[in-house]
């Protein structure tokens, strides 16, 4: 057996019991990355001889006893980061020429906590441009491939970490979400994407998108991967001061010891679309009696319309783009404007124009208080269920080039995702089955800092059922 | 209320391009004022949702004011804060000149 195949927690037993070191385990990574990047293009930069050299130095600390498990929770694990976190000394491109030939000083707050965990970053992953789609198409270094079928996209702008972890070429890999980046690419490539409540996760050194949005999370290939990377990137920064001073709990511990027996959970008529893919639909339906069948109670709510969701978002987030891209004129860092991609520049216009006095007040402040409708809908939702369940795309993935026939593109595969963003939800997609051979993913969102609850009912799907068998 | 039907003319087409600061090819010109409008006419259905009655949000998690003591802390040394500038000069960053000559 490949090692690059197994999940964090199959990896740390392997390591635990002597049977494989963190060098297997890395270059069974790097051949799988080897052998799978010409057809898939998941990573802009692979970093082999600082990855070796780290796994090394972790069997040492290991066999010498200075780490153990419990000081280090991911001793040893090989894990790819999205091309949006700095690392230091390491070239950090957020997959934009502009930022080409950018080495950061310094590591974002979640690779530093990565780090001090005993993590190897194996490489860092493709992306859209700034982050700023939903297919990895506007990337200055290539589109990333479904793994399931290269004619199609992996989706993002996670699409690189999505597909990484999708193929087996890592072990795990973090992403970052504004509103869908996380969910929809973890949908479209079969893999659990863990969305945590605005300011649960630092972003601070994460090239920055939609800063009232972003928010990093783990992507992985099981529900605990996903408890156990989060309870070691989550908490509170002084170098963000939008993370919260909640404290983090043991979210893997709390795995176990969550009943979902008695949840009550929310069906949003208005997110089964009539003109979603046939089948998808279904698929959550049952994902969904399942979930009964485990005891939790199913409550039909209804929300509002996602359509609006897109419209706001669309204003918020381009005044975010316009603001946080200004400080990219090639002087302190990266090359100058002129290498700004069509989609940036639409990005940057588009919110310039909305923030211009005389439009401010119709747009960006319209926004914001639709934005805060959002949020009160939620909440008004969140008086009578615990979560909120649906599907997280209304279609499975898209044939490579889809996203050039609308400039709307991303907002339509993320139509499903985005007013929870908005409202800074936590969330979650889960694989429940395939449509035509590609994975359908469901959602759960839950109450900010709901983490535990989300993620423990994501757990008992995943357990209740081989959701490879749900054709 | 957000205009009904947006004309964006080729003046203001113009003055947004330097105010974004940003280079556009001809075509790209072209394009993206058309998707400027089809975008701007997508966002008006907000119009349909009435908001007199609610604040606005300005932090999804609801933290406020969040202060620290003004105490210096570490932080990049002039080195590293350099490394990555395309001109730099005896520990300066170099960058073109802010003032126009009086002729221009």
């Amino acid at each position: 057996m490949k090692y690059n195949q197994l999940s964090i927690t199959q990896a740390q037993e392997l390591l635990k019991k002597k049977e494989a070191t963190s060098l297997d385990l890395t270059k069974d990574c790097l051949e799988a990355i080897n052998t799978l990047e010409p057809k898939l293009n998941a990573f802009v930069t692979v970093f082999k001889v600082e990855a070796e050299a780290a796994a090394k130095l972790a069997d040492k600390n290991l066999k010498s006893g200075i780490w153990t498990f419990a000081s280090h929770p991911l001793a040893g694990i090989p894990i790819a980061l999205k091309d949006n976190f700095s690392t230091a000394g390491m070239k950090t491109t957020a997959s934009s020429k502009v930022l080409d030939n950018f080495y950061p000083p310094y590591d974002s707050t979640v690779v530093k906590k990565l780090k001090e965990a005993g993590a190897i970053i194996l490489g860092k992953t493709n992306m859209d441009a700034w982050a700023h789609g939903s297919s990895t198409e506007t990337s200055d270094y290539g589109s990333t491939k479904n793994p399931y079928d290269v004619g199609r996209l992996a989706g993002g702008s996670s699409g690189g970490s999505a597909a990484a972890v999708s193929s087996h070429e890592v072990i795990a890999a973090i992403g970052s979400e504004t509103a869908g980046s996380i969910r929809q690419p973890a949908s479209w490539c079969g893999v659990v994407g863990m969305k945590p409540t605005y300011g649960r996760v630092s972003r601070y050194g994460v090239v920055a998108m939609g800063s009232s949005l972003d928010s990093p999370g783990p992507m992985t290939k099981t529900v605990a991967d996903s408890a156990l990377l989060l309870s070691v990137i989550a908490g509170l920064d002084p170098k963000d001061a939008t993370t919260s001073p909640n404290p983090v709990p043991n979210y893997l511990q709390e795995l176990a010891q969550t009943s979902i027996s008695g949840l009550r959970i929310g069906i949003p008529k208005e997110y089964f679309l009539k003109d979603a893919q046939p089948g998808i639909n279904n698929l959550i339906i049952e994902a969904s009696k399942q979930l009964e069948k485990a005891g939790a109670k199913l409550i039909e709510i209804s929300l509002l319309d996602p359509k609006y969701s897109i419209a706001d978002y669309t204003i918020i987030q381009r005044a975010e783009v316009s603001s946080n891209l200004a400080r990219y004129t090639g002087v302190r860092y990266g090359g100058g404007r002129e290498l700004l991609g069509a989609e940036a520049k639409r990005r940057i216009m588009l919110g310039t124009y909305a923030l211009s006095s005389g439009y401010y007040d119709a747009y960006y402040k319209k926004g914001e208080a639709v934005r805060q409708l959002l949020k009160d809908d939620f909440s008004r939702v969140f008086e009578s269920v615990d979560l909120i369940l649906a599907p997280t795309t209304p279609t499975t993935s898209l044939p490579v080039g889809a996203s050039a026939d609308s400039a709307m593109f991303g907002e339509l595969a993320d139509v499903l995702v985005e007013a929870s963003s908005l409202a800074g939800l936590t969330g979650i997609n889960i694989p429940v089955g395939f449509v035509g051979g590609l994975p359908v993913g469901m959602q759960l969102i839950g109450r900010h800092f709901a983490e535990s609850t989300v993620l423990a009912v994501a757990h008992a799907y995943e357990q209740s059922v081989n959701w490879k068998d749900n054709h | 209320m957000m205009p009904k039907k947006l004309i964006l003319t080729d003046d203001a087409f113009a003055t947004l391009i330097k105010q974004a600061n940003v280079f556009l090819s001809d075509e790209e010109a072209k394009n993206i004022k058309n998707q400027l409008s089809e975008a701007l006419d997508a966002v008006s259905i907000l119009k349909e949702l009435p908001t007199d009655q609610v604040g606005k949000t300005s932090s999804a998690s609801g933290l406020s004011n969040v202060l620290r003591e003004d105490v210096a802390q570490p932080s990049l040394t002039q080195e590293e804060a350099l490394s990555n500038a395309s001109v730099a000069h005896d520990g300066y960053f170099i960058v073109n000149s802010v003032f126009e000559s009086q002729d221009n």
